[in-house]
């Protein structure tokens, strides 16, 4: 198909897979600027709590850069900038008055390639509580184990956790990320391309982890894996050139997609 | 290593083997109104029916919901494929069944049904049996009890060959008994067709466990 001509579509939220009383996070009006050049155009879609909820689209759709203004990451680019809103639990990200590194502890991130610290699984696991001050053995030690066995992780560290980060398997240092992330409870996790670079098993693990997560934390995962998206999200939004093309269960968008781009895209008929 | 979606496949195998259940269940009451001349138990199947036809849009539902979202291969997506037919199969039994009953309960009312049933008590209880074989056989992942099934069927045939042939020599005999030899045959009919449902079962099975395919003879 020509997706250019059909770019342009109707309403991507024809059957909204949030009720608006379930939103955590309010995505509103949003546009997103590199410089002059937009990459996300009026974007209006709710994410519900305590879901998954799958970015999916072709690389520079611009479903990243969405994810990473959740938490403000894009600020540490040069001449972005954006128009809209977000709002978490009824708070704007973008208030002046919200401070970003405490917003960072709300909203925890997972990037694609696992980025521990150059320290000892315990030390990267309460790393942020260190910065918060926090630095009382005993509690240290609670949300250690609290941490790693929320990320799936303690029953294989549980003997070596002042050893380095740096020796675990990929798996085991993205597990360890999520375990870092979980520690300051925060109330969403963003996850981008989370298993790009692990093998099938430590992919199944993670995956896992996901499906427990979601009981306790909203998560908002970025994947190119199609199958991936249907087998750990609860929702689905798809994007195409910086747009929201659909966005509904992700049962519906694997099934019945409702948009031509959306089904050209997950049937592989795209471009 | 077990994914949390594992446990939807048990969740479809439970529902097939309740919807079985279900379907051997009314082919019995069909076959006892006649026998044991009780209009009840006609009624009761037709009004069954309905939820043998939800089960099978639901294991469809719940069959196509996992080939949808979690990417089955090997014996998962054979197990899929495999439940979408065997419910079909097991709907048909229940349609039969139904079939059985309405001309039972016909032959009930109008006559009160005299004469002889010849080989059709002997029908429901081997075709039933193949019934259970074929999902114990799918319950069990057992090849070998799927392939007794399927040895079964010629005597099932055979039994409907010779029923038809006793009906028509009645009816030949006495044309005031035309009405009730045709019904008779085409419950007769309707239980090899259950045995035949049976044995599609059955051949399904050996799909899911052997990868071979025994449908129409082939061996493959």
């Amino acid at each position: 198909m020509n997706t250019e001509e059909s770019t342009a579509t109707s309403d991507p939220n024809l059957d909204p897979p949030c009720d608006p009383e379930d939103a955590l996070i309010e995505i509103k009006d949003f546009n997103f600027f590199y410089g002059t050049a937009q990459a996300l155009y009026d974007l209006n879609f709710d994410i519900p709590e305590k879901k998954v909820t799958a970015f999916i689209g072709p690389s520079g759709c611009g479903k990243s850069t969405l994810l990473r203004s959740i938490n403000r990451m894009n600020d540490l680019i040069d001449g972005a900038h954006h128009q809209g809103d977000i709002i978490i639990n009824g708070h704007s990200v973008f208030d002046p008055l919200t401070e970003v590194i405490s917003l960072r502890k709300r909203i925890g991130m997972v990037f694609q390639k696992s980025n521990p610290f150059p320290k000892s699984i315990y030390e990267n696991v309460i790393y942020g509580l260190r910065v918060s001050g926090r630095n009382k053995k005993g509690e240290l030690d609670q949300v250690v184990m609290e941490s790693l066995k929320g990320a799936a992780l303690w029953d294989e560290v549980k003997d070596r956790l002042h050893e380095s980060a740096l020796g675990l398997s990929g798996g085991q240092m993205q597990r360890l990320c999520i375990a870092r992330a979980i520690a300051n409870k925060p109330e969403v996790i963003l996850m981008d391309e989370p298993c790009s670079a692990l093998d099938p098993i430590a992919t199944g693990k993670i995956e896992e982890l996901i499906h427990e997560l979601k009981n306790q934390f909203t998560i908002v995962i970025v994947t190119h894996n199609m199958q991936q998206a249907a087998r750990v999200s609860d929702n689905t939004a798809f994007f195409y050139l910086g747009k929201l093309i659909e966005y509904s269960t992700t049962e519906n968008i694997f099934f019945n997609p409702k948009q031509a781009q959306t089904e050209a895209y997950i049937t592989g008929r795209f471009g | 290593m077990k994914r949390f979606f594992h446990s939807e496949l048990d969740t479809l195998k439970s529902h097939l083997m309740l919807m079985g259940e279900k379907a051997g269940d009314a082919v019995k009451k069909s076959v006892q109104s006649l026998s044991d001349k009780e209009v009840e138990l006609a009624d009761a199947v037709i009004d069954g029916d309905d939820e043998i036809d939800a089960l099978e849009i639901a294991i469809d539902q719940e069959a196509t919901r996992y080939l949808t979202l979690r990417s089955p291969v090997a014996s998962d997506l054979r197990l899929l494929t495999v439940a979408i037919k065997a419910s079909h199969d097991l709907e048909r039994v229940g349609d039969e069944a139904r079939n059985i009953a309405k001309r039972a309960r016909k032959l009930l009312l109008k006559s009160g049904l005299s004469g002889d049933i010849y080989h059709i008590p002997q029908m429901d209880l081997l075709a039933r049996e193949m019934l259970r074989m074929a999902l114990q056989a799918f319950l069990h992942e057992d090849p070998e009890k799927a392939y007794a099934v399927l040895d079964k069927d010629e005597e099932v045939d055979q039994s409907n060959r010779e029923n038809v042939k006793a009906f028509i020599k009645e009816a030949k005999t006495d044309p005031n008994e035309i009405k009730r030899c045709l019904d008779l045959i085409f419950i007769s009919k309707s239980l090899e067709r259950i045995a035949d449902h049976a044995t599609n079962l059955a051949e399904e099975v050996i799909f899911l466990t052997t990868g071979k395919e025994t449908r129409h003879n082939l061996e493959v």
